[in-house]
């Protein structure tokens, strides 16, 4: 165990949920998963939802370790492979509330199949997706949100492919909700976790979060509070918008809201409905 | 009684059927699955029969997704089972892999068709032997059995079920696409208590848990499940008991030995064999799957030419036999290894005949070996 500081020997509501005895983490200075882990808990909390009953699941990359830093019943399984990991857990006992906590790289790029067929079936999970534009774990690579001409370990001349809009792949595939925060926008984030665990169906937020080691090191915002001062110079809310229009550019707003929340039967509710009318029919 | 919706009697089926059934009996009540011939009637029949039981059916967008599906539905509590064939095998390594590591007790099914690559989708092969032992990365060991029957594709499905969930180790039906597809006499017994494994339950308090303590020194540790208040974490990173990641050779050292020694020092328990006229043998047939069936023709000719051949029928191919085999080449004149593949468990035969002579009967995969072929094998080697 090492040092704790006053601030966390008097103790708060977070710490019972953090396993302690893993500290320091492994996140860099000004890393953008701690506090979306926070939110997280601050959010179930808010929502009044059971700790024992919450199964946290992530794959791999940064923001893959935080499945080892909750103390819930969590899993750290493989790359881009934590949805259906987590579909499993939730078909297999339905009463369990499942999360997956995981980065870009993992679910949308690696994990995007995964991602879609999750979202189309309205598995009632909530997925927190924390997007640095990176591989930060494997030192900076280009993914499929790297924005275009942004620069990476491995596009050193700027980014030639065209970035996945997540809200608007999420929207498409028939995620049921739906909003994008950033790392300033936690309260905002801890609100948006907490209403999207009260409702049903397959639930997608999207953070916006610094990676200051790599991704910002190369993009000319070095330090945690360059990306601070970004979010805050370029972020707009607006809930409703249209997630055809809230694609991420290096010189655009960064558009942050609520963009989708609509009510859909979840998986477990089309099975019950259908096996119901096979068994009026007496076919089952 | 049968327990509500499994059956019980006498059916006449096909192997990939029978595999179902044997699942559904064995309390299996979560099947994840992607369609591949000729793997695809036992997830038709498991979509067909799990809403019967109570038990869910997915069809996942591909194989990755099924052997994921399961290791989350066996870490909800319920017996869980994929089935699949060759190009789905392949892609299922990586999460094979992760259930060993996570000690996940589940069920992989491959009918075995003739590849690389898409190969022959609808037709038979066994070239899947050593995928089925070294297809994951890393240093692990994997329980394996070779059904020969559509009875045994039932009663070595419920095995499968059963050492899984005692050993906590994914365990891998490797049947092959002519005992899934042929249809046979199929009896199916009234499943008692006794017949079915279930694995061990945390005894500490929920304070006290941790998911890889070695608490009864069996080397296989209690299992808590999600949603019971043990607030557990488990990792595919190489952990401690606590199940925390420690990036350390020894915390290797510790967990890898654990986990091979835990089927390694059960083999006894773990393998079965059936053995066929192998009493005053000196010439055996060394087979498993519907290659072991056509040995026995094979061997019945033999007898008749003065020949005494005998079979040993590997129904647990994996950990392997060697015990078994080491005894026989005491007194054996020659090993026949015929499989439907271009030598794979020839080679542990050979490994394991402290240099009696071992001769593979090698095929492509298409059809199977024609009863002559091993015929006139056992004739070599016998003069």
């Amino acid at each position: 165990m090492t040092t704790t500081s006053p601030k966390t020997d008097q103790g708060n509501s977070l710490q019972r949920f953090l396993r302690l005895d893993r500290m320091p983490h492994i996140f860099c200075s000004g890393c953008g998963v701690g506090p979306v882990i926070s939110s997280y808990i601050r959010g179930f909390l808010k929502a009044g939802i059971d700790p024992d009953s919450i199964a946290f699941v992530s794959g791999i990359g940064c923001s893959g370790r935080a499945a080892g830093y909750v103390k819930l019943d969590s899993f750290h399984t493989t790359h881009g492979r934590a949805i259906p990991f987590a579909t499993g857990l939730k078909l297999a006992n339905p009463k369990l509330n499942v999360v997956v906590f995981s980065g870009d790289g993992d679910l949308a790029t690696i994990g995007g199949n995964h991602l879609i067929h999750a979202a189309r079936r309205n598995i009632d999970i909530l997925c927190i997706c924390i997007n640095n534009f990176n591989y930060g774990m494997t030192g900076g690579q280009m993914g499929c949100t790297t924005p275009w001409n942004a620069l990476t370990t491995t596009s050193p001349y700027g980014n030639f492919e065209t970035p996945t809009n997540l809200p608007y792949l999420m929207a498409a595939s028939g995620a049921t909700y739906i909003s994008r925060w950033t790392t300033l926008h936690l309260r905002e984030l801890e609100g948006s976790i907490a209403e999207a665990l009260g409702k049903r169906g397959f639930s997608f937020i999207e953070v916006v979060a610094p990676c200051p080691t790599v991704y910002g090191r190369l993009n000319k915002r070095p330090r945690g509070l360059d990306e601070m001062l970004y979010y805050q110079q370029k972020s707009i809310v607006r809930h409703g918008a249209d997630p055809k229009e809230v694609g991420i550019s290096l010189d655009s707003p960064i558009i942050v809201g609520k963009f989708l929340d609509v009510q859909c039967p979840t998986y477990l509710e089309s099975r019950q409905k259908i096996l119901d009318k096979a068994r009026e029919k007496g076919r089952l | 009684m049968a327990e509500k919706g499994t059956l019980c009697g006498e059916y006449f089926m096909n192997g990939d059927t029978a595999c179902a059934e044997g699942a559904i009996s064995a309390g299996c009540r979560f099947f994840a699955g992607y369609p591949i011939t000729p793997a695809t009637e036992i997830a038709e029949r498991m979509a067909d029969r799990l809403p019967q039981v109570d038990g869910t059916y997915i069809q996942m967008e591909d194989e990755m997704a099924s052997m994921n599906a399961i290791l989350g539905a066996s870490w909800a509590g319920v017996k869980a089972m994929t089935s699949t064939s060759g190009p789905g095998f392949s892609l299922m390594m990586e999460n094979l892999g992760l259930g060993v590591m996570l000690e996940t007790p589940c069920v992989v099914v491959n009918i075995q068709r003739a590849g690389p690559s898409t190969g022959l989708p609808t037709m038979v092969a066994q070239a899947d032997m050593m995928q089925a032992r070294w297809g994951a990365h890393g240093s692990y060991e994997i329980i394996a059995v070779t059904p020969s029957s559509i009875q045994e594709m039932f009663d070595l499905t419920i095995r499968a079920f059963n050492l899984s969930e005692k050993y906590r180790v994914p365990v891998l039906v490797m049947a092959d696409e002519a005992i899934g597809h042929m249809s046979e006499k199929l009896v199916i017994p009234e499943i008692k208590p006794g017949d079915i494994v279930n694995r061990k339950k945390p005894k500490v308090s929920k304070d006290e848990y941790w998911p890889y303590v070695d608490y009864d020194n069996d080397l296989v540790p209690p299992m808590a499940v999600a949603g019971e208040g043990y607030h557990f974490h488990t990792t595919g990173l190489t952990h401690d008991e606590r199940g925390y990641p420690i990036m350390t050779a020894e915390a290797q050292d510790k967990l890898i030995r654990r986990l091979v020694g835990k089927i390694r020092l059960n083999h006894k328990d773990i393998i079965t064999l059936k053995e066929f006229r192998t009493e005053d043998a000196d010439i055996i047939v060394c087979a498993y799957g519907i290659t072991a069936r056509i040995s026995r023709l094979a061997i019945d000719q033999a007898r008749e030419n003065g020949i005494k051949a005998g079979l040993v029928q590997l129904q647990t191919v994996w950990p392997f036999a060697e015990e078994r085999i080491r005894e026989l080449a005491r007194h054996a004149k020659a090993f026949i290894v015929p499989e439907i593949n271009m030598g794979q468990i020839v080679l542990e035969v050979e490994r394991c005949a402290g240099g009696v002579k071992t001769v593979s009967v090698p095929h492509p995969g298409g059809t199977v070996q024609q009863p002559q072929m091993i015929l006139d094998a056992i004739r070599e080697a016998a003069r």
